[in-house]
């Protein structure tokens, strides 16, 4: 055997749908409620309950498609058939071979695309805490179960085994959020589970056919995955190159400990004996409910970024990470206006990249033509750098308001050229040593002068400014 | 169509096990033979002609049973958890689970 071992990835993300209520019972679908309290006998499996489908539900599938490429197409339900306590009928009603949308693609920031082999409707299991000494599966005496996320909708979204490598995993999860968030399927947050990730993990010599998988799952955030297919990958090189063999089976990622612990056993493997679900008729919505499903997804991320990095031209590696920050804020349609409001497109662009992370919400508030005027005086040099930072957090946290003022407010009125000279003039003559060493090619001391010169000035001085007189003395 | 192979007995032990039921050896070797019988007789359907039957997914002739995205009242917590034979902290009690859900 010969070549570099390579990384086989594909991924399967469960989306919970923003609607109001469960997939098949009038219940509310609600994060955070006390246990136990959004029920009905449906999403209780009683005897005698019978489902209904939400017509939201499907909205939302069928946007997600849309925004994923896949076709739409006619779909059934089926059952699912596993004992576990997390679902009290002893099946979850999900989609079998008819799923409602089938193939497509999702394209990352990188260029890349990784392909989508379906993506189709389900619902939630309840929740349970596995109680006893240690708080882990193994351990536990006995568990407590919550049925509230019974029966809340679903989509779970495969992917082909496109993805090679721990990062291309987390960009491929990370784009398909904010795919998600953008159709206003999901929420997207991962922390309150609304979007959770298994990863098929499997390697092979580079050519060589796929190697067998082992799927992780409890992967919680984006770096859990990223370091749980890292993980996985060395554990399978290790076993092959040792001369082991990998077995096919499900492990569970320890964020704690850094590893994937075997879950069950082969002989386990589970038999759901799907079949189709009684209860329920199939599916087909017509061409125009598809269309107007369609026309609903909003903007999708990879639009935003090619519209922001059309305003800057042909952008920098450094933009382009600009471009990208700046669309996963959400905080593109700011520097659009306050370009079209007359700001240079590269300068804003930076400040909302760099600068408006931190108080996002105060941020996604601002008042655009604000933001424009001053991001024009700090081209214009006006305002430093430093300066027109310290502005900008005084105008995110009051929503907007007059650049010049808060400038002037804050003592910013610019150093003239004059002013300028005369205190580097005053400083070299103070300092004629350093000046000397400067002279004779020792660049470092450039930062030695323009802190004095911010020293002598309170740090209103430009600091480009500062660099072009020195250099121009020099000479 | 293709016809699968003759159901034996390790197949009915392996059904009863995944539907949780505890047979006797001599209650797998009565099943064998019924669950045989029930399974020819589906067989049947196999020998008739079906070439101008529309195949269906479901036995009645509609779709798109939908209900619009309305909440309505939930039952009450304590006449839900009523029926738990054990009860926690507002939550259902059950006995030790091995391995995690599928």
């Amino acid at each position: 055997m010969s070549g570099e071992w390579e990384t086989v990835v594909g991924l399967e993300v469960h989306c919970e749908l923003r609607t109001r209520t469960k997939l098949f019972c009038a219940c509310p679908n609600v994060f955070g409620e006390e246990p136990n309290t959004n029920v009905c006998p449906v999403c209780l499996g009683l005897p005698g309950s019978l489902p209904v489908l939400n017509e939201e539900a499907v909205e939302l599938a069928m946007r997600i498609g849309a925004a994923l490429h896949a076709e739409v197409r006619p779909s059934s339900f089926y059952r699912k058939n596993y004992f576990y306590p997390d679902m009290p009928k002893d099946y979850q009603i999900s989609q079998y071979d008819e799923p409602i949308n089938v193939g497509g693609h999702l394209d990352l920031p990188d260029g890349s695309r990784v392909g989508i082999v379906r993506a189709h409707l389900e619902e939630d299991t309840g929740k349970t805490a596995h109680l006893g000494e240690t708080g882990r599966i193994h351990a536990a005496d006995y568990s407590l179960v919550d049925y509230n996320r019974s029966g809340v909708p679903l989509v779970e979204i495969v992917s082909e085994p496109d993805i090679r490598s721990a990062a291309q995993a987390r960009a491929y999860a990370a784009e398909l959020r904010a795919v998600l968030v953008a159709t206003g399927a999901s929420d997207g947050k991962m922390e309150e589970g609304s979007m959770r990730v298994d990863a098929n993990v499997s390697v092979r010599r580079a050519g060589a056919e796929l190697g067998t998988r082992c799927e992780i799952k409890n992967l919680n955030s984006l770096r859990s995955l990223a370091r749980a297919v890292e993980h996985e990958a060395a554990r399978q090189v290790a076993l092959l190159e040792a001369g082991g063999v990998v077995v096919q089976e499900t492990r569970h990622w320890d964020e704690q400990a850094g590893r994937t612990i075997s879950m069950r056993s082969k002989e386990e493997a589970f038999d759901y004996r799907y079949f189709p679900e009684p209860d329920l008729v199939p599916l087909a919505p017509d061409e125009a409910w598809r269309q107007r499903a369609a026309a609903a997804v909003g903007r999708l991320p990879a639009e935003r970024r090619r519209g922001l990095a059309g305003l800057v031209g042909e952008p920098t590696p450094a933009q382009v990470d600009q471009v990208q920050a700046v669309v996963d804020l959400g905080l593109d349609e700011l520097v659009v206006a306050a370009v079209s409001a007359g700001a240079p497109a590269t300068l804003a662009l930076a400040r909302a990249a760099n600068e408006l992370a931190a108080d996002l919400e105060a941020a996604l508030a601002l008042d655009p033509g604000s933001f424009a005027a001053l991001v024009v005086l700090e081209a214009r040099g006006e305002l430093t750098a430093t300066q027109s930072k310290a502005v900008l957090a005084e105008l995110v946290a009051a929503g907007g308001g007059d650049p010049v003022s808060i400038a002037a407010a804050r003592g910013f009125e610019s150093l003239s050229d004059e002013f300028l000279r005369d205190v580097v003039g005053q400083l070299i003559e103070a300092n004629p040593g350093e000046w000397g060493r400067f002279c004779e090619g020792e660049d470092k001391l450039a930062g030695f002068f323009t802190g004095q010169v911010m020293k002598a000035t309170g740090g209103k001085a430009d600091g480009k400014a500062v660099a072009a007189e020195l250099r121009r003395r020099r000479n | 169509m293709t016809t699968p192979a003759a159901l034996g007995r390790d197949d009915v032990a392996h059904v009863a096990a995944l539907a949780r039921l505890a047979l006797t050896d001599e209650e797998l070797d009565r099943f064998t033979g019924q669950l045989a019988r029930v399974i020819e007789h589906a067989r049947d359907v196999a020998a008739l002609d079906v070439a101008d039957v529309v195949p269906t997914a479901h036995a009645l002739p509609i779709r798109n049973v939908l209900r619009p995205d309305e909440p309505e009242p939930c039952l009450d917590r304590d006449t839900v958890l009523a029926q738990a034979p054990e009860v926690e902290d507002g939550r259902f009690k059950v006995p030790r689970i091995v391995g995690e859900a599928p």
